[in-house]
């Protein structure tokens, strides 16, 4: 068994706003283990990206951690005195960003941005750092590199400039990688090389990587285990095959129902979940999910949320049906009846396309 | 070299041996100074033709004595002759109503000023027998100048420097306290300012020690004078630019790439300064341009208040009465001073930011 890297234990992060506390994290709990990946999949608006802000403590205005545990190493994140989460940050979690676009400083070249990374640390002294960047951005399949770390970022193109968010990344080699959906940005040829180069990275340098994502073709392809979150709370949690194979909860269902499958019989419907999550300063009572739940039953209103309950070998779901007790009947009714005609009308041509190609 | 469709490349017009020139960035930057500069003389001539023919739309002469006993018309005669105002303003190459051309006369009074221009002569003063424009522009701007100067550089620290204090203690005190002084700054005349600081420093103060302590109320020199009218002149400019600094900061703060720089490691200190003040400074900088021009040029209720022997009130003087060179001579060197500060902000942009791309 790996060495856990980091524990996370019922972490709660909300936002005081005028409108109300918005619980954007509430209870969350889970750990990475050293070397592993973990996908962290959910719709957006979930939680996913504040759990992620929450570890490096880099939660913005007005929100903050309002209790829970993070453990990096057994070491307590959200008790670190400033100068420790600094040298914390970057160092041993480092995070990509979702924009590339925006997520450079425009007026500084892309080699001093990689290579202040490094010199914020100890661990390259400031003449090692200066060689590393080229030795980085080679890594990371940037072509001339040694002529492209005097470049600005407007003049790197979109997948070049995620490529340089990497390589800033790894530039202190942290145990632990987070990616915030690095790929949506970026159109999909450039996708596979950054999914080929993420997967090459974690197997020759070891390091731990937590991918946040709502692309379930990139877990699929990256990760060992899925953590599935909605409204805030994780909803179901196991390896990725099982959770793929046989998914448990209704939301983790949908969500792979949802997106076209090479494998899949061409007769199955896409499935697009009806609605929308929650707004976090009003969560449903009973389990969050069951307004938009295709298999709600009346205990899923009335009662308490559901504990995550053991569903399988290391899995885990949040749900008082689950997708195995399901009748065959409903399932079917599911997966026929879920792409409404205004859901297909609102997701309109080129998606509705997908979905009559595969009825056909 | 790739060529954008209906777009020449760049230096396509230039001599060949100015071309290879626009290849390295200092070559393509001494271009665009020299291009520009030269651009400066159609610039001049248009702010000649528009002062020029407002000055002589406007009613009066400058013989004209306010109120008082005019000038005889054989004086008034002499004059003309004298100054060249006997000569017609401007003469058209075509006359209109009778559809005929006219025949070219280089000495209508455009034409000559022109010329003159040309050659660095602005011509002589109305008011003041036998002095050029030249020297009364030579006496008058220095103070001006220095005034200027001074208050602008108490701008940059001071306006610059609250705004940014303001925006990265958003909320806080320290930011209430700054907006609201820039608030109050912004809102009172500079007249009042000047009058209430010549209450407070110069009459009470001395009141209150006894003739030990008290500030000049008027007049210049390189001493303790020049404090009052700096303050009261930078005050304005203080305020705006301390509120753009601060909206510009708080603007940057929250930018993607500062949380990259945060999530990096990096300590406060250098996410201020590499990241967020290198961003939020650029709208600074290209309010500082016109700021500086509009500091030099003077500014008549401060020179006004202080007594000061500047520009701004030798313009207004001019205006008055009807000193015909002597306004052209004023708006030419202001027209002049704006043209070359918001050269040097355009200068400052292409080392400020990379994206800048000489044009």
């Amino acid at each position: 068994m790996a060495q856990t890297l980091l524990q996370v234990e019922d972490l709660h992060t909300q936002f005081f706003t005028s409108r109300g506390v918005v619980r954007a994290v509430d209870g969350v709990n889970f750990h990475v283990d050293a070397g592993e990946t973990l996908g962290v999949v959910g719709e957006s608006g979930c939680g996913k990206t504040m759990t992620a802000l929450s570890i490096l403590r880099l939660v913005p205005d007005p929100g903050r951690i309002t209790s829970g545990r993070i453990l990096f190493r057994g070491k307590e994140v959200t008790r670190m005195t400033d100068e420790e989460i600094r040298d914390f940050r970057g160092n041993d979690v480092a995070m990509i960003f979702q924009d590339p676009m925006t997520s450079l400083n425009p007026v500084t070249k892309v080699g001093n941005q990689i290579e202040e990374a490094m010199t914020a640390h100890e661990r390259f002294t400031k003449v090692l750092a200066r060689g590393r960047v080229v030795e980085l951005l080679k890594r990371v399949r940037v072509p001339a590199a040694e002529a492209r770390v005097k470049d600005y970022p407007h003049q790197f193109s979109g997948g070049m400039r995620q490529r340089a968010m990497i390589a800033m990344g790894l530039s202190n080699e942290p145990s632990l990688l987070i990616a915030d959906e690095p790929t949506t940005a970026l159109d999909v040829t450039v996708q596979a090389q950054i999914i080929q180069l993420m997967k090459q990275l974690n197997r020759e340098l070891g390091t731990a990587m937590m991918l946040i994502t709502h692309n379930m073709a990139l877990v699929a392809s990256l990760c060992e285990r899925v953590v599935v979150m909605y409204a805030g709370r994780i909803v179901e949690e196991g390896p990725v095959e099982q959770i793929f194979r046989s998914p448990q909860h209704p939301y983790t269902w949908s969500l792979l129902r949802s997106v076209p499958r090479v494998d899949e019989a061409r007769k199955e419907r896409l499935v697009s979940i009806k609605g929308l999550p929650p707004d976090l300063s009003h969560s449903p009572p009973g389990c969050k999910f069951h307004p938009r739940c295709p298999f709600v039953i009346e205990r899923c209103k009335t009662d308490p949320e559901p504990p995550l309950g053991e569903v399988g070998v290391n899995q885990v779901a949040r749900c008082w049906v689950l997708m195995r007790n399901v009748k065959e009947e409903d399932l079917e009714v599911a997966k026929t009846s879920a792409l409404s005609k205004e859901a297909a009308e609102r997701l309109k041509a080129p998606a509705a396309e997908v979905g009559g190609n595969a009825g056909s | 070299m790739a060529v954008i469709a209906g777009r020449p490349a760049r230096g396509a017009l230039l001599p060949p041996q100015l071309r290879a020139l626009t290849g390295t960035r200092s070559g393509a930057l001494a271009i665009f100074v020299v291009r520009r500069i030269l651009w400066m003389v159609p610039i001049v001539f248009f702010v000649i033709v528009i002062t020029f023919t407002l000055m002589h739309l406007a009613p009066g002469s400058p013989w004209d004595k306010g109120g008082g006993r005019q000038l005889s018309d054989t004086v008034v005669n002499n004059l003309n002759i004298r100054y060249g105002l006997n000569k017609p303003v401007f003469t058209p190459w075509f006359d209109f109503s009778t559809g005929h051309f006219i025949p070219f006369r280089w000495d209508d009074q455009f034409k000559l000023y022109i010329w003159n221009v040309a050659h660095f002569d602005f011509g002589l003063s109305y008011q003041y027998q036998g002095k050029t424009v030249s020297t009364l522009l030579l006496e008058s701007w220095p103070y001006t100048a220095t005034i200027g100067v001074l208050a602008f550089l108490l701008i940059i620290p001071i306006g610059v420097g609250l705004g940014v204090v303001a925006a990265l203690r958003q909320n806080t005190r320290i930011d209430y306290i700054t907006m609201g002084f820039a608030t109050i700054a912004a809102s009172f005349p500079n007249f009042v300012i000047g009058a209430l600081m010549v209450v407070a420093f110069s009459v009470l103060a001395y009141r209150a020690t006894g003739g030990n302590f008290y500030l000049p109320a008027a007049g210049f020199a390189m001493d303790d004078s020049l404090i009052m009218p700096v303050v009261t002149l930078a005050l304005l400019p203080i305020a705006y630019t301390a509120r753009l600094t601060r909206a510009s900061t708080l603007e940057t703060i929250r930018q993607d790439f500062v949380r990259t720089a945060w999530a990096k490691g990096l300590p406060e200190r250098l996410v201020v300064v590499r990241h967020v003040l290198k961003n939020s400074l650029i709208p600074v900088v290209t309010t500082l341009g016109p700021t500086f021009a509009f500091l030099v040029t003077g500014s008549v209720i401060v020179e006004t208040v202080f007594a000061i022997p500047g520009i701004g009130r030798a313009f207004v003087v001019a205006i008055e009465s009807r000193d015909y060179p002597m306004i052209l001579g004023t708006t030419i060197l202001f027209s002049l001073v704006v043209a070359i500060a918001n050269l040097v902000v355009d200068v400052l942009y292409v080392f400020i930011d990379p994206r800048v791309r000489l044009t």
